[in-house]
């Protein structure tokens, strides 16, 4: 079994994966990481959605291998010093969950936008969204919700 | 701070949901686990000949392979079915047995077969695909149109033309004869499109034993973890309550899914028995499109009788509701009892005939799903009556006015067996209008045709039964359960709150409306109040989340149980200030002598309820827990009106949803915040249905059309406007708090609302029927036939 050393969350992790493994397998599984979530097999619903130096993925579509000495950032490792990343905060505030089980992916999705598209409109965050699937809040509020942390985020310099 | 009712409280649960730091059941692994895979039937009907698994056996980490031979031997019953609906002629409805692993006959594709577990999921993948299965396909019929006529495949021999029950509710002969004689009658075929719920988390479960005390723990995506354990503990596995704990963690949606006993449950029981390790299953989502149960699945003939004023006279609907393959939980009472007795809708029709065939197909069977037979009842009254506005050239508004129930007319008796005890119909009609535009519409529809698009406006004025259910009037119509709900508040001895409650979160942020119903009441901040669910070895009983009945039903025992708390704590500050009970009162989290400020903090009470060194202890138990169980006298009547406008590209056939307003009445409300998100979270599952979303068999083979996100049409971000939504409160006059519950109606209202409105668009062109989904396709086939037709 190939080794990995992928750079999680800021931490380096090592281990002996199968050629086969998928990364959100190797968070999950390997590190414990369950935030990142499995909602689909066919990489649609966006629930595994992490950060892969600087830009959003899908972990279920991705090999453990293929992210050899990558960094990768998940759910578990945005917030900073007990205290929620903006992204989260504006997803609490204006609630923008509800089962909570494809928050990470939609989280991570809208701080990769907010990355590249510091003052989104409603248009760009619903096309945007199109590879993150939520059943519960039917979008009005993850829109609000990314609309706000953008905004956070752009006054916040991140 | 303290929370009280009708504050938008951000949600404690969020958290843990934001952090990654949920605990949903695939998350959960426990010490020895093995993984389960099921080999599922390629087929939708076939005889099974032979299962031959001695090569799978030898697999590499195979621990076990089972198929139905094994359940049989080792005397597992079927799975239950929790409301018999009887047919119009007395008789019981048929029931075959349900078995988990198929026997003899598969039928559905998707049908488990065999489970096999070894060490790891991918080997037990790898050894699943060398379970041979030598099947004998017969012929199948998945259309519930089809399978009622002469001559089709029976699901069952036992069950002649598929019919399980042949049901009816109200008077036919009144009916008749107000069609005959009425100065106008519409008539409507319609049809409406079987969904497939999808919730976001996948099912999962893992079962355990434990040899040294035999007891047994499913953990499971469930809704309802005590209905699951008497279910799979009673009729499947016969294992006594006492020995079986059934755990559903944080449950990543459910929308009525995973209220049902599922043959995956008891499979992975009872092989955690058998094997004496835990034995986990995580549906794929491919598994889930043909293992979870569907909804919907109707096709109707409607006919409304109306004078020449438009005033309603009668209606009567025949429907055929496609059941699948099997009984699912509660299937026989979603077409019946949750559908046809909602057909008066706001109405004041007199006259009311419903009939109803329950049809056994080849297809996955079908349950409750999110608004469950009330959309439907909705759906089929919002199209008639805006087909009859349209035949008597009236408007759809006044039309809907000149019917409604009148608000003075409370208690309301329908002719279908409900009482309505409130509503306004008026009010919300036309707060939606307002907020709507109405008044502005046509000017917006020519504009749009200025520019070729075709605009539409539609409105839906629905209402829905909610609160299940008052046990008594269940138990007469065939329910095998109660439905009442049951709450604990254990006061601890620092004075902070546990609330245990039998409801089910998945979701619906119970965590934080449950703490302000604490928080008012106690007169404590939220911080102080914890609320937990989903636990049968902590929660005294319940009956779960379904039927927006947690607030209703589950508020309602709860504020029960605190009513207990507040009178023992009076007992105890009586004692405490020397002073008469009566003189107590309770307010703000203190007990007070009226009329003076002797008082004691609700903390000090707690304090000296566990250390009763100065306590009535003659006369008063020490402690100051407290349960309660709430029956429901009623069912409670959300209601409102959705108001939805469309363009639609001529080209393309596309509709784009240009606005869409909402004016509920959800009685009560305790936190506005979470209300407005389960109505909009409705809203997306009603306008999926109606433009977007449609479960598709094969008719010919049975095979399911839609088993992916590549061809079932969920509905993305960019296909949703963001909404407009308002409440107009009229008090639930049967429970405690006045509330009436609001997780299903936006999927109740939304459906109507839209294909009014795409019909209102399509009408210059001679259009008047369209079936859901509205999918580019259908529109542009028949703007194409109205044209060809135009030009012969």
């Amino acid at each position: 079994m190939p080794s990995v050393t992928i750079t999680v969350n800021g931490k380096k992790q090592t281990a002996n994966v199968e050629n086969r493994t998928l990364l959100v397998q190797f968070l999950r599984e390997h590190l414990g990481l369950t935030g990142t979530h499995v909602g689909c097999d066919t990489s649609q619903c966006g629930a595994c959605v992490v950060n892969i130096d600087g830009y959003s993925a899908k972990s279920c579509t991705m090999l453990a291998v293929q992210v050899e000495g990558a960094n990768v950032t998940t759910i578990e490792g945005l917030a900073k010093d007990g205290k929620l990343h903006p992204m989260q905060e504006a997803f609490r505030e204006h609630h923008g969950l509800q089962c909570g089980f494809c928050t990470p992916g939609m989280v991570m999705s809208a701080v990769d936008l907010a990355t590249v598209n510091k003052n989104p409109s409603e248009t760009d965050i619903r096309h945007w969204l199109e590879g993150n699937i939520c059943r519960c809040t039917g979008y009005h509020n993850i829109v609000k919700a990314i609309k706000a942390g953008a905004e956070a985020m752009a006054r916040g310099g991140k | 701070m303290s929370a009280p009712i009708g504050a938008p409280v951000r949600r404690k649960e969020d958290h843990r949901f934001l952090t990654g730091r949920g605990t949903y059941t695939d998350d959960i692994n426990r010490p020895g686990q093995l993984h389960a895979v099921f080999v599922r039937s390629p087929h939708a009907h076939a005889e099974i000949v032979r299962v031959e698994a001695s090569a799978a056996k030898s697999a590499p980490g195979v621990v076990a392979i089972y198929s139905s031979a094994d359940l049989v031997a080792a005397g597992l019953g079927t799975l239950p079915c929790g409301w018999a609906v009887k047919s119009k002629d007395g008789s019981p409805m048929a029931e075959p047995p349900h078995p988990v692993l198929a026997q003899g006959r598969v039928r559905h594709v998707g049908d488990p077969v065999a489970i096999v577990i070894a060490e790891s999921r991918d080997q037990a993948q790898e050894a699943s695909e060398r379970v041979v299965v030598d099947y004998r396909p017969l012929p199948s019929v998945s259309a519930v149109d089809e399978a009622v006529k002469p001559g089709k495949p029976l699901v069952y021999d036992s069950v002649p033309g598929n019919i399980c029950y042949d049901w009816h509710i109200g008077e036919q002969a009144p009916v008749d004869a107000a069609i005959a004689k009425a100065a106008h009658v519409v008539r409507l075929d319609i049809v409406n499109n079987r969904l497939i719920p999808n919730a976001m988390e996948p099912r999962a479960y893992i079962g355990e034993f434990d040899r040294g005390t035999g007891d047994y723990t499913l953990y499971t995506t469930c809704q309802n973890p005590h209905a699951i354990r008497l279910l799979m503990g009673a009729f499947v596995l016969h294992l006594p309550e006492h020995k079986l704990r059934v755990v559903a963690p944080d449950v990543g949606g459910g929308f009525g899914s995973k209220i049902y006993h599922y043959a995956e449950e008891a499979a992975v029981t009872w092989a955690a028995g058998q094997l004496g390790r835990p034995v986990k299953w995580v549906a794929e989502r491919s598994e889930s499109f043909v293992s979870d149960a569907q909804g919907r699945d109707h096709v109707t003939h409607a006919e409304l009788a109306l004078d020449k004023d438009g005033k309603f006279l009668a209606l009567k609907v025949a429907t055929l509701a496609n059941l699948g393959g099997y009984i699912s939980t509660f299937a026989p009472a979603v077409p019946t009892y949750l559908y046809a007795t909602l057909l008066a809708g706001t109405y004041t029709t007199p006259a009311i005939y419903a009939e109803v065939k329950g049809v056994f197909t080849h297809t996955v069977p079908v349950d409750a799903y999110r608004g469950a037979g009330r959309p439907e009842a909705s759906y089929l009254i919002e199209r008639i009556v805006d087909q009859a506005a349209r035949a008597l050239k009236l408007d759809p508004a006044e039309l809907r006015r000149r019917n409604f129930i009148a608000t003075t007319a409370y208690p309301y008796q329908t002719p279908v067996a409900l009482a309505y005890d409130s509503g306004d119909y008026f009010t919300t009609l036309d707060m939606a209008l307002k907020d709507a535009d109405y008044a502005g519409f046509e000017q917006r529809r020519a504009a749009a045709g200025r520019q070729g698009k075709l605009r539409g406006l539609g409105m839906a004025s629905y209402i829905e039964a909610c609160g299940v259910a008052p046990s008594a009037v269940a138990g007469a119509l065939g329910a095998r359960a109660g439905l009442y709900e049951v709450a604990a508040v254990r006061v601890n001895p620092t004075g902070s709150v546990t609330v245990l409650t039998g409801t089910h979160s998945h979701g619906q942020g119970h965590e934080t409306t449950f703490a302000q119903l604490v928080s008012e009441r106690l007169g404590m901040p939220v911080e102080n109040i914890d609320v937990v669910h989903g636990d049968t070895a902590r929660i005294p009983f319940g009956m779960g989340t379904y039927g927006s009945r947690s607030l209703p039903v589950g508020g309602s025992a709860l504020v029960k149980a605190l009513d207990k708390v507040v009178n023992k704590g009076k007992k105890i500050a009586a004692h405490l200030l020397e002073a008469a009970e009566a003189d107590i009162e309770f307010k703000d989290g203190k007990f007070t002598v009226t009329g003076t400020d002797r008082a004691k903090a609700f903390g000090e009470i707690a304090f000296a309820a566990y250390v009763p060194h100065n306590y009535p202890l003659d006369e008063l138990e020490p402690g100051l827990d407290e349960a309660a169980f709430y029956d429901p006298k009623n069912f409670t009547f959300p209601s409102g009106t959705h108001v939805c406008e469309v363009e639609i590209d001529q080209d393309t056939g596309e509709v784009r949803i240009v606005a869409f307003t909402a004016a509920d009445d959800f009685g009560r409300i305790v936190n506005p915040m979470i209300v407005e998100g389960q109505v909009h979270g409705g809203l997306a599952q009603g306008i999926g249905q109606a433009l977007l979303e449609e479960c598709r068999y094969d008719r010919a083979s049975g095979q399911l059309l839609t088993g992916s996100y590549m061809d079932y049409c969920m509905p993305r971000a960019d296909n949703l406007p963001s909404f407009k939504v308002a409440t107009h409160g009229t008090m639930c006059t049967h429970n405690p708090l006045g509330v009436k519950g609001c997780g299903e109606a936006g999927a109740i209202g939304a459906p109507g609302a839209v294909m009014n409105a795409v019909l209102d668009a399509l009408a210059p062109l001679g259009i008047t029927h369209i079936d859901m989904p509205a999918s580019p396709e259908k529109i542009w086939r028949a703007m194409a036939s109205r044209r060809t037709a135009k030009a012969a």
